[in-house]
C-alpha cells in the first residue's frame, strides 16, 4: 500500500501537479493578504468573486456568454504559452513572446483591414510577422551573440511603436476613438469563422473555432516535441549545446529555426484574439500588452508542458475575468494580474520543491531499506 | 539646446544609476532582470515620501527622506530575487520577470487603494501627485534646472568605482562572479557576496526609479510601470561592459537619445522633418539594439552570471 503511494508522488507529472497547485494556492493567499490589507470586511467577498468569474452572472445564458468569452481569450494566452515553452525547451527564454505577439496583431489587422484579406491570411501574415521577430532575435543570438532576453525586450518596445504607427494610418484607425476600425464592419471576412460553435454559447459572437485552432496547435506542438527527430534535436541543443553541436546537429540553425517557430506561435495566437473581432487594437497604448507576458506565466504555471499550458491558459483567463467583479469602489481589478504575477514568482521555486520531494522519498527509502535489513537480522 | 541638455543629464543619470545597481548584481554573479520592477517599487516609495512629508521641513531634509525611502523600498524588493535566486536556486531569469511584473500589479493595487480611500470612491487612479516636494530638487540656473539627482548619480559612479576596484570588498565581489569556487575556496562566503550584490542593485535600482519618475513631470501613473527604462539601463550595462566608467558614457549616449523624444520639436529641423513621436520613441531601443549586435561579440560578461552557487557542484 504504502509502496504504490511513493511511485504516484514519484511521476513527474504529479509533481508539476501538485507543484502548480500550490503555487496556485500561494499566490491566491497573497492575494487575500492583501486584499484583508486593503479593507478586511469584503475580502472574503472579492476573492471568492475573483474565483467565480463569469458564474456570478445572475442568467445561464450569460454564464455562457462570458463563458465564450474566457474561452475566446483563453486561446490566445494558450498559443503565447506555447511559445515560450517551445523555445524553453531549447535554452532559451523568449521574453520577445510580447512583442512577436504585437507584431502578429499589426499584420493580422492590416491584411484584415487595409488589403481586405481572408481570415486565413490574415493569420497566416500575423504568423509570419511574429516569426521574422522571432528568428531576429535568434540570428542576433547566433551571430552577434547578444542574449535573448535583451533583444527580445528591445524588440518588444520597437513592435509596440511600430504597431502603434502602421495602425493608426487613415482608414485603418477609427477617427473618433484611438482603437482600430471594426473588422466586423469593414471586412466581415477577415473574422474566424464561428461553424456554429457560437449557438453552444448562447449566440456569443466571439465564440469561433480559434478556440479548437488552439488546442490543436497545442497537440501539435506536443507531438513535434515529443516525438519526432526535429523535437530531439532541438531539446538536445537546449540540454547541451556542445553537445549536440559534436553530434552534428546544427546548433545554429537550430536555435534561429526555434525562436522563429516560437514567434510563429505568437503571432497566430495574436491573430486568434483580434480576428475574433472581439476587441480592436488601441493605437496610443503606451505599455507592451500583457497577454505575452502572461504567457510565460502560464508556460510555467503549466508545468513547460502544451496540455499543462491548457489548463494554465484557461485558470489566468478566469480569474483575470473574475478581477472585473470586485467591488470597484473599495479594490481594483488589477488585484488579478498582482495574483497572476505572485504566482509565477513562485513558480520559479518549482525545481526547489521537487528536488525536495525528491530528497524526500530519498530519504524515506533509504529508511525503508535500513528497517528492512535490520528486519533481515532479526530473523 | 538647454533643455536637451537637462534632459540627457537626468535620464543619463537614472540609466547610470540602475545599470551600476545592475553591474553590482551580475559582478556578484546573478542576473538581475527585475531592475525594471525595483526601479518601480523604489519610485513608489520615493513618491509616497514626497506626498506625505510636508514641505515646510526644506528642501536638505526632502531630499534625504525621498532618497531614503526608495533605496530602501529597492534593497526590500531585491529581497525577493536575493531570497529566490541565492537561497533556493531559482532561475534568475523566471524570478526577474515574475518580480517586473509583480512590481507594476502590487504598485498599482497600492495606489489605487491608498486613492480609493482617501477619497471615498470616487478617484479610482493609479496617480501620485508631487508637485510641491519635487520642487526641492531643482536649482534654476537661468534656464536650466538642475537636479540634485545628477549629483546623487555622480556620487554613486564614484563610489562604485572605487568600492568595485579600490577595496577588497569589490575584489571579493568580482570573484564571486568569475570563479565562484575558487572565491569559496579561499574562505570567501559567496553567498553572503550575493546577497550584497544583489541588494546593492536594489538600492540603486529604487534610486533609479525616483529620479526617472521626477524628471520632467510632477504627478506619476503607476499603472504604466517604467516604460522599459530598467531594461534599456540592461542594455547600457552590458553595451559598458560592466565597467563603471563606461557603463557613465553609454549612459550620456542613451540618455541623449531619450531626451531627443522629450524635445525634439523645439528643434527647427528635426520637427521640420515631420516624423511621428513613434519614431522618436522607438529611438532608443532601436540604438540599443544596433549597439548590442556591434558589441557583444566579444562580451566581458562575468563568467559565472545566472549560475546558481551550490557548494556541492564542482
Amino acid at each position: 500500500m504504502k509502496k504504490k503511494h511513493s511511485s504516484i508522488l514519484r511521476l513527474e507529472g504529479v509533481q508539476t501537479l501538485l507543484a502548480s497547485l500550490l503555487c496556485i494556492l500561494g499566490g491566491l493567499l497573497a492575494g487575500f493578504i492583501v486584499l484583508l490589507l486593503i479593507e478586511p470586511s469584503g475580502a472574503w467577498e472579492a476573492i471568492t468573486s475573483v474565483l467565480q468569474s463569469f458564474f456570478r452572472y445572475p442568467s445561464a445564458k450569460l454564464q455562457l456568454k462570458y463563458f465564450g468569452q474566457t474561452l475566446t481569450r483563453t486561446a490566445p494566452l494558450i498559443m503565447c504559452s506555447l511559445s515560450v515553452l517551445f523555445a524553453y525547451k531549447v535554452g532559451l527564454f523568449n521574453i520577445g513572446v510580447a512583442g512577436q505577439y504585437v507584431a502578429g496583431a499589426c499584420a493580422a489587422l492590416y491584411f484584415g483591414l487595409a488589403l481586405r484579406m481572408p481570415w486565413w491570411v490574415c493569420m497566416i501574415a500575423a504568423m509570419l510577422s511574429g516569426a521574422l521577430l522571432g528568428a531576429l532575435s535568434g540570428a542576433l543570438k547566433t551571430y552577434r551573440n547578444v542574449n535573448v532576453v535583451i533583444s527580445g525586450i528591445m524588440l518588444n518596445w520597437i513592435a509596440l511603436y511600430v504597431t502603434n504607427m502602421i495602425l493608426s494610418m487613415d482608414g485603418l484607425k477609427n477617427p473618433m476613438s484611438p482603437y482600430t476600425m471594426q473588422l466586423r464592419g469593414v471586412n466581415p471576412g477577415a473574422l474566424i469563422p464561428q461553424m456554429g460553435l457560437n449557438t453552444l454559447f448562447g449566440n456569443e459572437k466571439s465564440v469561433t473555432i480559434a478556440i479548437p485552432i488552439a488546442v490543436i496547435m497545442a497537440l501539435i506542438v506536443w507531438f513535434m516535441l515529443n516525438k519526432t527527430r526535429f523535437g530531439y534535436e532541438l531539446k538536445a541543443t537546449g540540454y547541451n549545446y556542445h553537445a549536440a553541436r559534436y553530434c552534428g546537429m546544427k546548433e545554429n540553425r537550430n536555435i534561429i529555426v526555434t525562436m522563429m517557430l516560437s514567434g510563429a506561435l505568437a503571432g497566430m495566437g495574436a491573430a486568434l484574439l483580434y480576428l475574433t473581432g472581439i476587441e480592436e487594437w488601441e493605437t496610443t497604448i503606451s505599455s507592451v500588452p500583457a497577454m505575452g507576458f502572461n504567457g510565460i506565466a502560464v508556460a510555467f504555471l503549466g508545468g513547460l508542458s502544451p496540455i499543462g499550458s491548457i489548463l494554465a491558459a484557461y485558470f489566468i483567463q478566469h480569474i483575470t475575468m473574475g478581477g472585473g467583479n470586485v467591488d470597484l469602489s473599495v479594490y481594483c481589478a488589477q488585484i488579478s494580474s498582482l495574483i497572476s504575477s505572485l504566482i509565477i514568482f513562485l513558480c520559479a521555486f518549482v525545481a526547489f520543491f521537487k528536488l525536495a520531494i525528491q530528497n524526500h522519498l530519498r530519504r524515506r527509502e533509504e529508511a525503508c531499506a535500513a528497517k528492512a535489513v535490520k528486519g533481515g537480522e532479526d530473523a | 539646446m538647454i533643455l536637451l541638455t537637462q534632459y540627457t543629464l537626468l535620464f543619463a543619470s537614472v540609466l547610470l544609476l540602475v545599470a551600476l545597481g545592475g553591474c553590482f548584481s551580475e559582478r556578484s554573479g546573478v542576473i538581475n532582470i527585475g531592475l525594471e520592477g525595483i526601479m518601480v517599487v523604489g519610485a513608489l516609495g520615493g513618491a509616497l515620501m514626497m506626498k506625505f512629508l510636508p514641505a515646510e521641513l526644506g528642501a536638505p531634509v526632502m531630499i534625504a527622506a525621498t532618497i531614503l525611502a526608495s533605496a530602501l523600498a529597492g534593497l526590500l524588493f531585491s529581497l525577493l530575487l536575493a531570497v529566490a535566486s541565492i537561497n533556493f536556486k531559482a532561475d534568475q531569469t523566471i524570478t526577474g520577470t515574475a518580480m517586473n511584473m509583480l512590481a507594476t500589479a502590487a504598485a498599482t493595487v497600492a495606489v489605487k487603494a491608498m486613492n480609493t480611500a482617501a477619497s471615498g470612491g470616487s478617484d479610482v487612479s493609479s496617480d501620485i501627485i508631487y508637485t510641491r516636494a519635487r520642487e526641492a530638487f531643482i536649482v534654476r540656473f537661468g534656464n536650466f534646472e538642475f537636479n540634485w539627482f545628477m549629483v546623487v548619480a555622480l556620487v554613486a559612479l564614484l563610489v562604485s568605482w572605487v568600492m568595485l576596484y579600490k577595496v577588497r570588498f569589490g575584489l571579493r565581489l568580482r570573484a564571486c562572479g568569475e570563479h565562484p569556487q575558487a572565491a569559496d575556496s579561499v574562505g570567501i562566503n559567496v553567498y553572503r557576496m550575493r546577497y550584497a550584490g544583489v541588494l546593492i542593485s536594489g538600492v540603486l535600482g529604487g534610486l533609479g526609479g525616483i529620479v526617472y519618475i521626477t524628471a520632467g513631470v510632477s504627478s506619476w501613473k503607476f499603472e504604466n510601470g517604467v516604460a522599459g527604462f530598467g531594461f534599456l539601463a540592461l542594455a547600457v550595462m552590458i553595451f559598458g561592459q560592466w565597467k563603471p566608467f563606461r557603463i557613465a558614457l553609454a549612459a550620456l549616449l542613451f540618455g541623449f537619445f531619450r531626451a531627443l523624444g522629450n524635445v525634439y520639436t523645439g528643434f527647427d529641423l528635426l520637427s521640420s522633418l515631420n516624423l511621428p513621436s513613434n519614431v522618436y520613441n522607438m529611438l532608443p531601443y532601436i540604438i540599443s539594439l544596433v549597439v548590442l549586435a556591434l558589441t557583444s561579440k566579444n562580451s566581458l560578461a562575468p563568467k559565472a552570471e545566472g549560475i546558481p552557487y551550490d557548494k556541492g557542484s564542482r
